[in-house]
């Protein structure tokens, strides 16, 4: 800094320090001089105050600071490249430039949810039903010998009863569970294992798209020594039923085919597959995680013997489920956790009341407001997807009929799946079921479709639920359209569709 | 007796919009002010005594919910959403600017 300070200022800061130090009445004289000396007159050389000639290091430096961050806060985005009109930010990474929209936005920077299959934000009104319960009611609803017990356990069958009618059930045939993931690994594990006691029946189906739960308790049970038959599904995501019958044998013992997809929610016909297994004799387990609370169910009409349901995606609380295990005709299942004789048996372990509770008002709400919510649904989600299919070279993956409106799945060709997350950070989204996301793999479910690696990879999930609202879905389209084009304007591919060139007819050079 | 009971609706009615405006949660607002003036909407013809009671007094349910929810949602506020504010917010930095530059040789 002082070597910047121009001389005549140091000059006259030695002078000044000279004087000082010589004359040692040094302000007790100056000070009464300046006073005496009447206010307007001038001299031919006024006497400045040693105080101006001084250089004051603190403000100095206060200064500097200011000019320096000054010149070192231009943020990339904000500085624009000479000649080039644009910003250093866009230079460096086209990415960047792009994410950059995400963040300008003054107010607010939490991104949008827009991922209902994976869960569902708690409603206000289940935790307001569940709180009394995290506070003083805390009995074990298994204790029959005291008044907290009582409590507890008849607000448990009070949610218990809310569930059996959200689906059309006895209360008695719920059994309470930590998820919809234990519920299949129980229905599937257990009823396998009961049959394979008596050793006659060792023959499982189900289907290429379910969720990984059902497929692993499967593998599983391969190692076992089960066969297991995975249909293949069409086009449009749906089971054949002419296949379904052709892959039942007399050793068949239990078909498990989802009611709704989580990835593509495409709603399979539960009806008809419930009616064929029943008229085979065989049980028919249905993972109804996306579709119980979401539409209309009763398992008498559709036949179902075993039914997975999941608390979380019907705005409850996270870490409850429930299986539906029919009483009549009964189906016997070889429990996994044996314990207390908890539940029928089926399932031992104190159950946690406070989520129960949640988990029942959340089925009272759901089957309350089923209308009014497909309707807001349907509604808002028919906006989305026209919005999405309007722009070109889009697809919407799944069934457009047999389809579950909360659940969008829809194709960007020539646009790569996970750059479009990363440039829609502001919207949360995913490509395919939460499980899969920390992967980079296509998702099994659309490659089970027929859709390429290509489509698989460039394919995204919009999931519409109770809460979204309409300038969601408005900001929604406007940061997709623009970004889908962003990015495909800086691939090479889509330069050659635009030229009018067949990508499947290029011969790539090989390596 | 029908004066007093539309005068007593109406009061139910604002109140419950007023509460459901103290949701620090974004969609839980809208969703709240959304279904409360829904549900008004929906039952405005109705005619029988008995059932407007019934509903006023579910009214008063859901606003009892309603306050302590408010509650616990000022409690845990969270940053607001993307979509909050876009409107009377001020907007830095120019969207939609970014064009393909057709000149190469930068690389």
């Amino acid at each position: 800094m002082s070597n910047i300070a121009p001389t005549a200022v140091r000059q006259a800061l030695r002078q000044c320090s000279r004087r000082l130090s010589t004359t040692s009445s040094s302000f007790a004289n100056q000070a009464p001089r300046a006073c005496i000396a009447p206010r307007g007159r001038r001299n031919y050389v006024s006497e400045s105050s040693p105080k101006k000639a001084t250089v004051d290091i603190e403000s100095t430096i206060r200064a500097d600071q200011k000019a320096f961050t000054a010149q070192t806060g231009v943020k990339p985005q904000d500085a624009e490249m000479p000649t080039t009109g644009m910003s250093a930010d866009a230079m460096m990474s086209p990415a960047a430039g792009i994410l950059k929209q995400a963040t300008v936005m003054d107010e607010g920077t939490r991104p949008i949810y827009l991922d209902m299959q994976a869960t569902t934000p708690t409603d206000p009104r289940v935790l307001d039903a569940m709180l009394p319960f995290f506070t003083g009611l805390y009995g074990n609803p298994h204790s029959r010998t005291h008044a907290y017990g009582w409590e507890t356990d008849s607000a448990v069958e009070q949610a218990r009863k809310h569930i059996a009618d959200l689906i059309g059930a006895d209360p008695k045939e719920i059994i309470f569970t930590s998820g919809a993931t234990e519920s299949n690994n129980m229905s599937i594990k257990g009823v396998a294992r009961f049959f394979k006691r008596s050793g006659k029946k060792n023959h499982i189906i189900t289907c290429q798209t379910e969720h990984k739960c059902v497929l692993d308790s499967c593998r599983h049970l391969q190692d076992e020594g089960f066969e297991v038959t995975y249909l293949p599904v069409q086009n449009n995501g749906l089971i054949s039923m002419e296949e379904l019958e052709k892959a039942i044998r007399p050793e068949t013992c239990l078909v498990s085919i989802m009611t709704v997809n989580n990835e593509i929610g495409v709603v399979q016909p539960v009806d008809e597959i419930g009616r064929l297994c029943r008229s085979r004799k065989v049980f028919f387990h249905t993972d109804g995680a996306q579709a119980v609370g979401k539409i209309p169910i009763d398992v008498n009409k559709m036949n179902v013997d075993l039914m997975s349901i999941s608390a979380h995606k019907i705005y409850g609380p996270k870490g409850m489920g429930a299986c539906y295990v029919r009483r009549r005709p009964r189906v016997r299942i070889d429990p996994i956790i044996s314990g207390g004789g908890q539940e029928r048996g089926l399932r031992s372990g104190t159950i946690a009341p406070p989520l129960v509770i949640g988990f029942g008002e959340a089925a009272r709400l759901a089957k309350e407001e089923m209308e009014y919510d497909t309707k807001r649904i349907t509604a808002l989600s028919e906006k989305l997807s026209k919005g999405l299919l309007a722009m070109e070279h889009t697809s919407l993956n799944g069934d457009p009929a047999a389809h579950y409106p909360g659940c969008v799945n829809i194709s960007f060709a020539y646009v790569e799946g996970e750059s479009l997350l990363m440039a829609l950070k502001d919207i949360a989204l995913s490509s395919g079921s939460a499980c899969t996301s920390a992967s980079l793999e296509p998702s099994y479910v659309l490659r089970a479709l027929g859709n390429s690696d290509e489509s698989a990879h460039s394919s995204i999930r919009f999931g519409i639920g109770r809460f979204t609202t309409d300038a969601e879905i408005d900001y929604v389209l406007k940061a997709v359209r623009e970004r889908v084009s962003f990015l495909r304007e800086l691939s090479p591919l889509w330069e050659l569709v635009q030229e009018g060139v067949d990508l499947s007819t290029i011969e790539w050079s090989q390596h | 007796m029908s004066q007093p009971a539309a005068f007593q609706v109406r009061s139910l009615y604002r109140s419950l919009l007023r509460q459901s405006s103290q949701f620090a949660a974004y969609n839980f607002r809208e969703y709240a002010k959304r279904r409360t003036r829904d549900a008004f909407r929906e039952h405005s013809t109705e005619a029988d005594e008995r059932r407007i009671q019934e509903l006023v007094q579910k009214g008063i349910k859901e606003l009892q919910v309603l306050k302590r929810q408010t509650v616990v949602s000022q409690f845990f506020q969270l940053d607001r959403l993307v979509v909050e504010g876009g409107k009377e917010g001020k907007q830095k930095g120019n969207r939609n600017d970014i064009i393909r530059q057709k000149d190469h040789g930068w690389d």
